[in-house]
């Protein structure tokens, strides 16, 4: 369990993942990395895709990434109508790229592609869990 | 027995759009274009049949839905019988199967056909179905589910780093919405003039209302056969399937393979395998049906295709090179954008009109075309599907 309170809507209540949820409740954006082949995953893998091992370990995604590419949703889809408009963004970090959205704390006027992001967890209505993009 | 050559031999669709009416009749609609194409072919020698679909399951309640499809076409497979799905590419992906199961002998004489009932009294179903068609734990909880962010991301990231304008993509829609408007069969039948398509209300900015192909209603059907009983069965032209591919290099966004989003390797390595196959060039293609599922797709698939180079799709399609009279006319009859695009029939609607171009029978007609292409991408364009037929094997 774990997984149900991911997001706006989850889709999933059980995957060998749900660390990724306690992680956001502990204040921490984490991916994975591979120890046998140093693959590094976001959104988290438990079993590597790469090698196919089993033995990986948790990291924090932590420092300044780079905003790739951005856009405004106008119409969102079933169970998504109230957060609209919303910005979906695609973040890049040292190892991993992340799709996410941009804190409404940023002015729209103020968003370049290229500029400074840090992602952090935050806490939706009824208690529901997820993260975004601030400005670096 | 010796690898046979594989020819497209008939094909039909129903009227695509807003249709009040259920899948299977659509199904049936579409089945009855299709054998009234080929009236040599008896029903009964239909040994099997592939249906494309994505959203029957959820939006039409019904699984196992293949063996319904043959009871309303009046079709026996005794070969295979089965449903496909690779969401948009749902048709293509059964064309190649279809091919390879003739060439095998596996199946003689076998009925492809593909459709969506996406209109439903309750519209969020369609809406919630979209987040399933992606990786819904994690791109989907974010929003992303409905197709426009992901390409108005990729519209962005090519007119970045290529100075691609609003205009390029609008020459797109005017030039389909034209090639569509003679089609009966196409969800719109008028034109649109640039004015129009600049000053539409926004989608996703930096996408307007004609830069996005519409939902739709619809069914397709084509027959293929080995080349022996294709010279029994008719006597127009022989269309051969030269050479297929299919490519996959991620799953969602996250993982994206390009250096950006208007980078598509993936549809490199796909098209790049299919030329082999079919031993063709670029510039060997006469004709060609791509995924115009936005204007943005068009133009970067024209930069994949080795129409022109990378970067420049936006000046190729700005200044008719996709248009008769050009480099290489595409989406002839009216692409996704003007037919519209339910997802499983829509590479079905795209074999049917090279069969025709290549026949020499196309209401808009490419002037000797000889070799054609046909291209859909797949889901949040996580795959690329490429199938190039020929008037020789």
């Amino acid at each position: 369990m774990g997984f149900e309170t991911f997001g706006t809507v989850s889709f999933t209540a059980e995957a060998k993942t749900a660390d990724f949820i306690n992680y956001l409740e502990a204040g921490k954006v984490m991916a994975t990395r591979c120890k046998k082949c140093g693959t590094s995953y976001f959104p988290p893998r438990v079993d590597c895709p790469s090698c196919l091992s089993s033995d990986v370990e948790w990291f924090e995604v932590k420092g300044k990434g780079r905003l790739a590419t951005y856009t405004k949703v106008n119409y969102g889809p079933t169970g998504f109508e109230a957060d609209a408009p919303y910005t979906l963004a695609l973040g890049e970090f040292d190892s991993v790229q992340i799709l996410g959205r941009l804190s409404r704390d940023i002015d729209e006027k103020d968003i370049k592609v290229g500029m400074g992001l840090t992602v952090s967890p935050v806490k939706l209505p009824n208690n529901r869990l997820a993260y975004e993009f601030r400005k670096a | 027995m010796p690898e046979r050559d594989v020819c497209l031999i008939a094909g039909g669709m129903n009227k695509w759009g807003v249709r009040e009416a259920h899948l299977l009749d659509m199904v049936q609609e579409a089945a009855k274009e299709c054998f009234d194409d080929i009236p040599a072919l008896k029903k009964k020698d239909v040994d099997a049949l592939l249906f494309a679909s994505s959203y029957c399951g959820r939006n039409s309640f019904q699984v196992n839905i293949a063996p319904i499809v043959a009871e309303r076409m009046g079709i026996r497979p005794t070969n295979i019988c089965t449903r496909v799905d690779t969401l948009c590419a749902g048709g293509s992906s059964a064309i190649i199967l279809a091919a390879g199961l003739i060439k095998a002998g596996m199946a003689d004489i076998v009925m492809v056909s593909g459709g969506e009932k996406l209109y439903t009294p309750q519209r969020w179903e369609t809406f919630y179905s979209e987040l399933a068609s992606i990786d819904h734990d994690w791109d989907g909880t974010q929003g992303m589910g409905l197709p426009p962010p992901w390409f108005a991301l990729t519209a962005k990231a090519h007119m970045k780093h290529y100075g691609t304008k609003k205009e390029q993509l609008a020459a797109v829609s005017v030039k389909n919405w034209r090639n569509g408007s003679n089609n009966p069969k196409a969800q719109f039948q008028r034109k649109i003039t640039l004015e129009e398509a600049m000053t539409a209300r926004p989608v996703v900015p930096p996408l307007s209302l004609y830069d996005c192909c519409p939902i739709t209603d619809g069914c397709a059907a084509v027959i293929l056969t080995y080349a022996e009983k294709a010279r029994e069965l008719t006597d127009r032209p022989l269309v051969y399937i030269r050479g297929s591919a299919q490519a996959t290099l991620h799953s969602m966004s996250m993982n994206w393979p390009g250096e950006h989003p208007a980078d598509w390797p993936h549809m490199r390595a796909a098209v790049k395998k299919a030329y082999e196959n079919a031993r063709v060039t670029p510039g060997d293609i006469s004709v060609a049906q791509t995924h115009d599922c936005f204007t943005i797709s068009e133009i970067i698939e024209m930069e994949e295709l080795g129409f022109c180079k990378k970067g420049e799709g936006g000046p190729f399609v700005g200044s008719g090179q996709g248009d008769f009279g050009g480099k290489i006319p595409v989406n002839t009859d009216g692409g996704l954008l003007s037919c519209g695009h339910p997802f499983g029939a829509t590479g079905i609607r795209q074999a049917l009109e090279i069969l025709r171009q290549l026949q020499g029978r196309a209401t808009n007609q490419v002037e000797g075309a000889h070799i054609g292409l046909t291209h859909n991408l797949s889901g949040l364009n996580v795959e690329h599907t490429v199938i190039i037929y020929g008037r020789e094997p």
